[in-house]
């Protein structure tokens, strides 16, 4: 009855190589998907710039999500730092020059600055009250925008300014009237940002952020600096949601306060949660879920959220890990 | 200086209000020394222990670690001095396996936590310390399980790989065998015990198992009601009429 444990020395552990398995095959999956979108979008009654709006809104969902699912931390004033990009881009088109890359510097910069400074003023805070001042910081940038007419526009916007083309030397790539090719660049913008994300998670600075939402006293008694940890993560997130919201100001040639409002926010949190946390790319499913939901049902009837909520209720009640964390579930069972 | 004590306490004070929970208590740990700490329920002994891995700072008094004053450093200085602790409810990283909960201590202590990546190097010398740590603390073939899932036991050894792999000088274990039975208590007996005689760690043990403390302990002080009772070897201890009045008269 001696039970001798034979142990690979040294040797990856088989769970290790599963896992990067179906961390590959996702991967292929996620992108075949993405990369093909443009070509069989209007067979199934799409249309190329609705990809790109789930692209975009995808985007910022998992840019909130690495704050909310893989730091533990609930934001829902991300739409903060998603209006500021929007604005950063949109103000430099209007203002400075017609520089598409300027642009989205520019909303990088202006979201980035303001995620650093106010995650480094809130980082202390835990759980509710650290979602009450996110909404208070999200407030205050909303209302200089409503307020500050002459620069913002106002409650009407700022118009009158569009994305410009790109030129790239060797060619010039019309993003203005080929959807298609604007779908591609932002596909490009998305893939950069989803893969620093990614890495970054991946890391020894990414598994902390894992040890603070799982539990933030084991955390702190291994001799991570928490406070530290959250800010940063804060900061990269709000950085992303940031060329998220750029984008969204290139795809809609618009910037208005709703891209500042606390709608908008619940609106990321809700896609995180239907397509689910705790997944990578379950944010991005979730916007998809959301943005069509939107798009068919609004063609319908006006009373279109009623039915988003529903299913947002259906999905919280039923699978609670969220659209693609349960299927992960299920594949690993 | 390695001829200072390794722990320090002198007239800690911590009091919540108008409680007053611990009372002037002081203890001087040796260096390799296993210190237990015992009293009933409400003794303070929690408390205590909170002061001296920095949980919060006393109310009065100072302590000195390892030579150096601690009194209000704040946690991650003292784990970087080499203090490490568990819990009494255990505190691991639930969802994930116990190799990667192994792995972010390791990481953190090798200071890596703020790093983006590691070379190959870096990697494989991380790997080779969880490796080590896994079979130092003979959970190796759970390596893959997720900590969440596993018996109570098991995720208290994995606590405390946790804490060996930040290479502390003292280990603080707060009552490694509560709400465990017989086998699993055995289990991590023998391990503090090998810590201690074989690996010389200096350990200080909050305990309510009485066999497992005057079995394992070097010294054993006694709180009672937040304050001093009494503080010698298990033979002083379990000849002291104060300790047996206030404590093993009811338990026995």
């Amino acid at each position: 009855m001696s039970a001798t444990v034979i142990q690979a020395p040294g040797g990856d552990a088989p769970g290790g190589q599963l896992q990067a398995r179906q961390r590959i095959l996702t991967l292929v999956m996620v992108w075949a998907i993405l990369l093909s979108a443009p070509l069989w979008l209007p067979l199934v009654g799409g249309y190329t710039s609705l990809g790109t709006r789930i692209l975009v809104l995808g985007l910022a969902a998992m840019a909130l999500n690495f704050l909310v699912g893989f730091t533990g931390m609930v934001s829902f004033g991300h739409a903060a730092y998603f209006g500021l990009g929007v604005y950063g881009c949109g103000l430099i088109l209007r203002y400075v020059t017609a520089s598409t890359p300027l642009g989205l510097l520019a909303g990088l910069v202006l979201g980035g600055v303001a995620g650093t400074v106010i995650g480094a003023l809130i980082a202390r805070r835990r759980g509710i009250y650290f979602a009450m001042v996110t909404i208070a910081f999200q407030e205050i940038f909303y209302f200089i925008a409503y307020k500050w007419n002459g620069l913002t526009g106002g409650f009407d916007g700022l118009r009158g300014f569009t994305r410009a083309n790109l030129h790239l030397g060797f060619a010039t790539l019309d993003i203005i009237k080929n959807d298609v090719v604007f779908y591609y660049f932002v596909l490009f913008i998305f893939a950069l940002v989803v893969a620093v994300m990614g890495l970054i998670l991946l890391s020894p600075f990414g598994r902390t952020l894992l040890a603070i939402r799982e539990n933030e006293r084991r955390a702190r008694f291994l001799g991570i600096n928490i406070e530290r940890h959250i800010w940063l993560a804060f900061t990269l997130s709000s950085i992303f949601i940031a060329i998220a919201g750029g984008l969204y100001a290139l795809l809609n040639n618009f910037a208005d306060p709703s891209s500042l409002y606390t709608d908008l926010s619940g609106e990321l949190v809700i896609m995180c949660v239907l397509g689910g946390i705790r997944v990578f790319w379950g944010p991005l499913l979730g916007a998809a879920v959301y943005v069509v939901l939107q798009d068919y049902i609004s063609s319908h009837t006006v009373n279109w959220l009623f039915f988003v909520g529903g299913v947002f209720v259906i999905v919280v009640l039923f699978f609670p890990r969220g659209l693609l964390g349960m299927l992960r579930r299920r594949r690993d069972a | 200086m390695s001829d200072s004590p390794m722990l320090e306490v002198s007239n800690v004070t911590k009091t919540f209000g108008s409680l007053v929970a611990v009372r002037e208590v002081s203890l001087t740990v040796a260096r390799g020394e296993l210190r237990a700490i015992i009293g009933p329920n409400g003794a303070g002994k929690t408390t205590f222990f909170n002061l001296i891995s920095g949980f919060f700072p006393p109310t009065k008094g100072r302590i000195i670690f390892d030579g150096q004053d601690v009194t209000n450093g704040p946690v991650p200085g003292r784990v970087k001095r080499g203090m490490a602790r568990t819990f009494q409810i255990t505190e691991v990283f639930p969802e994930l396996p116990v190799r990667e909960n192994v792995r972010i201590a390791v990481e953190v202590a090798a200071g890596y936590a703020l790093r983006p990546r590691l070379s190959a190097t870096e990697r494989a010398g991380v790997n080779r310390a969880i490796d080590e740590l896994l079979q130092r603390t003979r959970i190796t073939e759970k390596a893959d399980r997720l900590v969440g899932e596993l018996a109570h036991g098991d995720q208290r050894i994995a606590e405390i790989a946790m804490a060996l792999a930040l290479k502390p000088r003292l280990l603080l274990l707060d009552e490694p065998t509560a709400g465990m039975g017989e086998q699993e208590t055995f289990e991590i007996a023998g391990l503090i015990r090998r810590l201690h005689r074989e690996e010389n760690y200096s350990i200080v043990l909050v305990e309510h198992d009485m066999r497992l403390v005057f079995h394992l302990a070097d010294r054993i002080t006694v709180l009672a009601e937040g304050a001093l009772l009494a503080d010698g070897t298990p033979a002083d201890i379990a000849a002291n009429p104060d300790v047996q009045a206030a404590y093993l008269g009811h338990a026995a």
